[in-house]
C-alpha cells in the first residue's frame, strides 16, 4: 500500500530522511515512532506529496508518486484520510457539516451525502452530536469527528498524526479502539505517535525513525493476519466498506 | 458541473457577506478608477469623431475676396482659380449667401445678426480640389493672386486635431494601464484578506483532495463580482455625467464647430461592454494572484 525505496530528503544541510525503505501492506496497522525531528513528519509529507524526495521512489496504493504532477496530487490525497493531533475542524460548521464538507469537496451528490454522513457519524459513535459545533464538544468527541471526516470518502490509507496527543489516557484508548475497528474493516493505518504505552498495548507493527533513518521495523510481526479476524474466518469482507 | 458552479457561487456570496466592508471599499475604488477611464473614453471618442468629420472636408478650400474687389475682378479671379492645377470644381458664395448660412447655423441667436449696418462677410469661392496634396499646393498658390484676401483651409486644423486625438489616445492608454494595475492590486488585496480568513479551511480542503480549481473558484467569482458590479456602477455614472454634458454643451458645440457629440445611448453600450470585460479581467487576475501563494503552500 505504501512503499518507500531508498528515499532521501534533505533540507539544506539537515537530514529529513536518509535512504529509508519501508513496505506497508494493504490492511496493515503501523506505528511510526521516533523523537522530535527524527523524520516522521518528513515521512508523512512525502506520502502526501507536500514535498519531493531528493532520491529514491515512493508508491502509494500501487501508484508511483515520485514524479506525480501537481495536477495529479488531489487524486492521490483522495486515497488518503488524514487525522490530526489538533483535529482541524472548521469551527463555524456543525459536526454534520464538517463531515459533509469532505464529500462536497469531492463533488459527491447531495443524496449520497445525506445517506453516508449519518452512517459514518454513527460508526464513530457521535451521531447524537451531529448538530453541535466543534467548540461544544470534548477533545475526544472532536477527534471522533476528525476520524469520521477522514474515512467518509472511503480512503485506502488513514494517516493519523499524533491522534491521541491532546487526549487523556482513557479517551486515547477509546480513539485507538475506533482506529482498530476501522483497520479491521480493511483500511490501512499509519499512525505517528510518541505514546509508548499505546504502542506497547496495541501489539502492532512499529517503524522507528531516528536521525532520518529507519532504526527498527518489526515487519510481519504484527501484521494484517494477526489483527483481522475476518481474514481467518473466511467471511467475505469488502475491503473498502467505509 | 452546475452543482460545482452552484457551490462556488454560494461560497463566494458567503465570503462577500463575511467581508462586506472590504468588498464595498474595493467596489468604490474600482468604480472611481473606471469613472476616470470612462471620461477619458468619451473625450477620445468625441475628438476622434470631430477629427474624422473635418477630415472629410479636406478637399474644400474657401477662398475669400477683398471687400473692395469689383465684381469684374472677383469674376476674373474665379476664372483663374478654375484654371489652376488640381482644381475640380468652383462654386461662388456671395456675401449675402454667406450671411444666410451663418444665420441658419446660429439658429435662435440669429437675431443678433439682424441689426448689422452692412454685411461684414466677403464674397468667396468654395474650391473643390482633387486630393489632399492638391489642396496643399493650391492653398499655397492661390494666396498670391491679387484680390484674394484669405483662405480657410482645413489641413492645419485636421493636423492639430489629429495631434490632440493622438495625445488623448496615448494619455488614455497610459492612464488605463496605470488604473488597471491599481485595480488589480485592490482586488488582489481584498481577495487575499478573504483567503486569509479561510486559510485553515483551504489547508483542510487540500488534505481532502480538493482540486486547485475547486479551491480557487469562489475567490475568482468574488473578484469577478467586484469587477462586474464596479463596471455597472461606473457605466451608469459616466452615462449620467455625459448625458448632462451633451444636454448643456451639445447645442453650443454643434453651433460653433458644426459637429454633434456622440449620442449618450450609443456610447453607453460600448462603455458597458468595455468596462464589463475589464472588470472581469481585473477580478480574475487579481484573485488568481492573491490565492496562488496559498495554493502552493
Amino acid at each position: 500500500m505504501i512503499v518507500f525505496k531508498n528515499v532521501t530528503k534533505n533540507y539544506g544541510g539537515n537530514t529529513g530522511l536518509n535512504r529509508a525503505s519501508v513496505h506497508i501492506n494493504k490492511g496493515d496497522f503501523v506505528f511510526l515512532v521516533g523523537p522530535s525531528g527524527a523524520g516522521k513528519t518528513t515521512f508523512i509529507r512525502l506520502i502526501l506529496k507536500e514535498i519531493e524526495p531528493d532520491s529514491g521512489s515512493i508508491s502509494v496504493a500501487g501508484k508511483d508518486i515520485t514524479n506525480l504532477s501537481r495536477r495529479e496530487i488531489p487524486e492521490l490525497r483522495q486515497k488518503i484520510g488524514m487525522v490530526f493531533q489538533d483535529f482541524r475542524l472548521i469551527e463555524k460548521k456543525t459536526v454534520y457539516e464538517n463531515v459533509a464538507f469532505a464529500m462536497e469537496v469531492l463533488h459527491r451528490s447531495k443524496k449520497e451525502i445525506r445517506e453516508r454522513v449519518p452512517y459514518v457519524l454513527d460508526l464513530v459513535d457521535i451521531a447524537d452530536k451531529a448538530d453541535r459545533y466543534p467548540h461544544e464538544l470534548s477533545a475526544g468527541e472532536q477527534q471522533r469527528v476528525g476520524i469520521a471526516r477522514a474515512i467518509v470518502n472511503r480512503p485506502r490509507v488513514l494517516i493519523a498524526d499524533e491522534p491521541t496527543g491532546n487526549l487523556d489516557p482513557v479517551t486515547a484508548m477509546e480513539i485507538m479502539a475506533l482506529l482498530e475497528k476501522i483497520n479491521v474493516r480493511g483500511t490501512t493505518i499509519l499512525m505517528v505517535t510518541h505514546a509508548k504505552d499505546i504502542v506497547d498495548q496495541m501489539h502492532k507493527r512499529v517503524v522507528a525513525i531516528e536521525h532520518g533513518q529507519i532504526v527498527r521495523d518489526e515487519e510481519g510481526k504484527y501484521g494484517f493476519e494477526t489483527v483481522n479476524p475476518y481474514y481467518f474466518s473466511g467471511e467475505e469482507v469488502d475491503p473498502y466498506v467505509f | 458541473m452546475f452543482s460545482r458552479l452552484g457551490y462556488s457561487i454560494k461560497q463566494s456570496f458567503s465570503q462577500m457577506g463575511r467581508n462586506k466592508g472590504m468588498y464595498f471599499t474595493s467596489v468604490l475604488a474600482i468604480t472611481a478608477m473606471m469613472l476616470i477611464l470612462g471620461l477619458f473614453f468619451v473625450a477620445f471618442v468625441n475628438v476622434d469623431l470631430f477629427a474624422k468629420t473635418i477630415q472629410q472636408n479636406y478637399n474644400v478650400v474657401q477662398v475669400y475676396m477683398e471687400n473692395d474687389n469689383t465684381d469684374k475682378l472677383t469674376e476674373e479671379i474665379g476664372k483663374q482659380i478654375k484654371a489652376m492645377d488640381g482644381v475640380d470644381n468652383v462654386e461662388m458664395v456671395t456675401s449675402e449667401e454667406a450671411l444666410q448660412t451663418l444665420k441658419k447655423r446660429w439658429g435662435d441667436n440669429a437675431y443678433l445678426l439682424d441689426n448689422l449696418q452692412e454685411n461684414p462677410l466677403p464674397d468667396s469661392y468654395s474650391v473643390y480640389v482633387t486630393d489632399e496634396a492638391a489642396a496643399a499646393a493650391f492653398a499655397k498658390n492661390v494666396v498670391t493672386i491679387k484680390g484674394v484676401n484669405d483662405i480657410t483651409y482645413y489641413q492645419e486644423t485636421i493636423d492639430k486635431l489629429a495631434k490632440i486625438s493622438r495625445f488623448i489616445e496615448v494619455a488614455s492608454l497610459v492612464t488605463m494601464i496605470f488604473l488597471i494595475i491599481i485595480s488589480i492590486v485592490i482586488v488582489a488585496n481584498t481577495i487575499k484578506l478573504t483567503v486569509m480568513n479561510r486559510e485553515k479551511e483551504i489547508s483542510i480542503m487540500k488534505y481532502l483532495g480538493a482540486t486547485d480549481w475547486f479551491i480557487r473558484g469562489p475567490f475568482i467569482l468574488g473578484g469577478v463580482f467586484i469587477g462586474l458590479f464596479s463596471s455597472a456602477v461606473a457605466s451608469g455614472l459616466v452615462y449620467l455625467i455625459y448625458e448632462k454634458l451633451v444636454d448643456i454643451l451639445g447645442g453650443d458645440i454643434a453651433r460653433i464647430l458644426s459637429v454633434t457629440l456622440v449620442p449618450a445611448n450609443y456610447l453607453i453600450i460600448n462603455l458597458l461592454i468595455i468596462f464589463a470585460s475589464l472588470g472581469v479581467g481585473i477580478g480574475v487576475v487579481g484573485s488568481i494572484i492573491s490565492i496562488r501563494r496559498f495554493l502552493q503552500k
